[in-house]
């Protein structure tokens, strides 16, 4: 049942360019990519209990690297890609080693103080990342001869790598070791005593998450053809992790449903009223005060007690 | 040499603004294990209250405009702290958030009130000029910013270890439990040292002014200076926050101006050499 | 006994928070097999000895030997692969999982196949048969689907015991295994402890001086972070230094 509405859902994606404009094709490649981040991103949050709120700085690094090999270096496609991929997550292994000296909190402003230090450095090291004018002039590569410069094409590719990554997160986290690194998130002492290397699983986890963020990254410079550093401003980071909370942290369609809301609500909202900052800020809020375990969860809470009722 | 003492002064300047930053974040962060990530956002909400009114009031002083600026700006935090962050008790996550979001708000209120262009914050004219000593110009702003930051770490280390209130903070941030069980009253000290600190912080934005001026993006661009120095000087820590934010000071200054490029990385590394070696920080006791 | 290398031995172990000796000059000496019962008024620094055999608490000076092998360097995780295992006196469960799953997580710490890092935990049937067979053990196997968060005080006591078990321990700490249980639920506990297999070695703190006692070997006094008496089970109850540390004259 399960997997027939699966296989619907993703029917459904694939056919999206055969019924609608550039508009939608478009807006649908963003939720994707913003998806794969949120998804990223939830296996620190929802599944290892450790909210980082600078998880930016991978996709950032990937889209930077890739940016600048392809364009000032001029190396091929597939070596810009490689090399973003290789970097970014031996990156996100040595970010790893400083973040998780902290849990809590101070992993929390670890991780933060990290992507600034990044973000900064995006403005300021303009040699490199040409400052605040960022780096224009990325072209997307063609596949087996086919060009991804259309719409439709670069969102049938993203469709493709969003559900590789999805199904090889989800594998993560119900894996054995998926349910050691739950383990550490509500009982961390125990695990030790049970025999977990608490910190390794985090590691491997920080490094994963990383990795993921990094092709996130790839998706988002390729579509758009463009990187600034106000794709690794904390207003980036804390998009993904609302996406995450909103959606519901440690589910794996609860990342999937927050990213989609956001997207549309930064689209729609933002032709409205210039305001999205203000916005954003304030859907955090509420969403804490009101809506602490997300969406998706309160909507499975709801179909249990429903079923309850018929049976 | 002229360039090393400007910079210097310079480097004491921004570390004695950072101080009013930080002290009040890390005394936040060590008394109600709450990373207020609003601290950056009302630091600018402080420079624009006082950017707003010496523009808008003639012959008002950068000295009131600071005060009104604290006020200000504690009141918020009062509202803050009274209104929304009491309603998440021992949900630590939820306030870190909420604080986030707040933070955005008051960014983007601040934009839409005094719009995109950086207000200028006009020193005392009695303190534009540079004051010269032994063939040296010493920008005469900067010297008494760096004292008023004195000023400031003294009074609070004397309302610290020398007062009811101060040692009612103390028991709070070693033992929490132990202060509620001896019949500290917790809620109000949560209140008083919440505004405390955002009225620091906010006066500290207005003082900052004919330095920085109020721009959006000061927040962004403060906070992470606040952070790296209570990660470096240890939370909850006033002492840490003291030495750290003149460790950062001079490091940002010098580095900005040696490496313009790289100042940004050169801040990383004292962060990372404290984390690997001492992760409660230089002076902190409990760790982050 | 001399000659048989101790399954536990502590040697010289100190452990001081700020000004205060939570363990002072500590030496234990337990011999494969026995069962040790630690006893000694609150504050005595009972658990803090255990936190520190397992190396959740690094102790100030001394050493903590586990079959002959010092562990005093070795983290929590890498004693427990030695056989060390324990339970709590505070319930430490995974309260958003089954029971089964709980059980499960104890015997995953031990395998490789907890790094396995695509292989669905859900399928791996051979360790929630074998969970199931230890629930069933100490009398859970019938509710091994129910939510930790589900189930009775009673019962979670229980399943801090199993989840231990589940390790197969070569030594075993129970901090309070008895705690805030009614009689009939103690006699359970108490056959449970008293069925765990000889080989295994217990060290068992315990207030409830009846039950305990009947299940000890052999007896430690602790006071103030100090060991008083230490002996068998005759010994220490009938020296004269247990009687002045419990009623104090």
């Amino acid at each position: 049942m399960n997997k027939v509405l699966m296989l619907l859902f993703v029917a459904g994606l694939a056919i999206i360019p055969l019924v609608s404009g550039d508009f939608y094709i478009n807006l649908a490649t963003q939720i994707l990519i913003a998806a794969v981040f949120a998804l990223s991103l939830n296996l620190l949050v929802g599944y290892g209990g450790l909210t980082s709120l600078g998880h930016v700085a991978f996709l950032g690094l990937s889209a930077y690297i890739c940016a600048w090999t392809s364009t000032k270096l001029g190396v091929a496609p597939l070596v810009a890609i490689g090399l973003s991929l290789v970097i970014t997550t031996i990156m996100s292994a040595l970010f790893g080693l400083i973040a998780l000296r902290a849990t809590g909190l101070g992993f929390l402003m670890i991780t933060l103080a990290i992507s600034q230090v990044l973000w900064g450095l995006a403005y300021r090291w303009a040699s490199v990342t040409n400052g605040d004018n960022g780096i224009s002039g990325l072209t997307r590569p063609s596949l087996f001869g086919l060009s991804l410069d259309s719409a439709s094409s670069f969102y049938w590719l993203t469709l493709i790598i969003s559900i590789f990554a999805f199904i090889l997160m989800a594998a993560f986290a119900m894996s054995a070791f998926g349910s050691s690194l739950q383990g550490t998130r509500d009982q961390a002492r125990r695990m030790r005593a049970l025999g977990y290397n608490v910190w390794l699983i985090r590691w491997i986890t920080f490094i994963y998450s990383g990795f993921w963020a990094a092709v996130a990254g790839l998706l988002y410079v390729y579509y758009n053809k463009y990187i600034h550093p106000s794709a690794l401003s904390v207003t980036a980071s804390a998009e993904a992790l609302l996406a995450v909370i909103a959606g519901g942290a440690g589910t794996l369609g609860g990342p999937i449903v927050g990213a989609a809301l956001l997207v549309f609500l930064k689209n729609y909202a933002s032709s409205f009223v210039e305001r999205w900052n203000m916005l954003l800020g304030f859907i955090f809020v509420l969403i804490v005060l009101l809506m602490p375990d997300g969406i998706v969860p309160g909507v499975q809470r709801l179909i249990r007690r429903m079923r309850g009722a018929q049976s | 040499m002229q360039f090393w003492v400007v910079q210097g002064l310079n480097s004491l300047a921004l570390g004695g603004l950072l101080f009013l930053l930080a002290s009040g974040f890390s005394l936040i962060f060590g008394l109600m294990r709450l990373a207020n990530l609003t601290h950056g956002a009302m630091f600018m909400l402080g420079a624009y209250i006082g950017a707003g009114l010496m523009r808008s009031v003639d012959g008002v002083s950068l000295w009131v405009a600071a005060i009104a600026g604290g006020l200000g700006v504690a009141l918020f935090g009062w509202v803050l702290e009274r209104f929304i962050l009491r309603r998440l008790p021992d949900n630590p996550l939820g306030q870190v958030l909420v604080t986030l979001g707040v933070a955005f708000i008051i960014a983007d209120a601040c934009l839409l009130i005094w719009g995109g262009d950086p207000i200028p914050i006009p020193a005392p004219s009695y303190l534009a000029r540079p004051l010269f000593v032994g063939g040296f110009a010493f920008p005469a702003y900067r010297l008494v910013v760096v004292l008023i930051a004195l000023a400031a770490a003294a009074g609070l280390y004397v309302m610290i270890e020398r007062t009811r209130l101060g040692a009612m903070i103390r028991a709070g941030v070693d033992d929490m439990q132990m202060a509620r069980a001896v019949g500290i009253p917790v809620s109000r000290l949560f209140s008083i040292v919440f505004c405390l600190g955002a009225g620091i912080a906010g006066a500290g934005g207005v003082l900052a002014g004919p330095i920085l001026s109020a721009y959006p993006g000061l927040d962004a661009d403060m906070l992470p200076l606040a952070l790296i120095v209570v990660i470096l000087g240890g939370i909850g820590s006033l002492m840490g926050a003291f030495v750290g934010s003149f460790i950062i000071g001079i490091i940002y200054t010098f580095g900005t101006a040696l490496l313009p490029d790289l100042a940004y990385i050169i801040l990383f590394l004292p962060m990372i050499v404290v984390i690997a070696f001492r992760p409660q920080g230089l002076f902190g006791h409990v760790s982050a | 006994m001399s000659h048989a290398t101790p399954a536990l031995e502590i040697v010289g172990l100190n452990k001081v928070f700020g000004g205060l000796r939570a363990t002072q000059d500590v030496n234990l000496h337990i011999v494969q097999g026995d069962r040790r019962l630690l006893i000694g008024p609150n504050g005595a620094g009972k658990t803090t000895l255990f936190n520190q055999i397992t190396g959740d608490i690094i102790p100030t000076s001394g050493q903590i030997k586990l079959f002959g092998q010092d562990v005093s360097k070795l983290r929590p995780d890498q004693r427990a692969h030695l056989g060390l295992s324990r339970t709590y006196q505070i319930i430490t469960l995974f309260p958003k999982n089954t029971i089964l799953h709980n059980v499960a997580l104890g015997l995953l710490g031990l395998s490789n196949e907890r790094w396995n890092l695509f292989r669905p935990m859900a399928r791996a049937s051979h360790l929630h048969d074998e969970a199931q067979t230890i629930l069933e053990s100490v009398g859970l196997g019938a509710m091994s689907n129910k939510l930790v968060s589900q189930i009775a005080y009673g019962e979670k006591r229980r399943l801090e015991i199993a989840l231990a078990l589940a390790q197969k321990p070569k030594v075993l700490l129970l901090d309070e295994p008895l705690a805030g249980l009614s009689t009939q639920e103690r006699l359970t506990v108490k056959n449970l402890i008293a069925n765990i297999p000889k080989e295994t070695t217990v060290v068992l703190i315990e207030h409830d001086m009846d039950t305990a006692l009947d299940l000890a070997e052999s007896v430690t006094l602790l006071h103030y972070g100090k060991v008083i008496v230490d002996g068998t089970r005759e010994d220490v109850i009938s020296d004269p230094r247990t009687r002045e540390v419990y009623l104090g004259h």
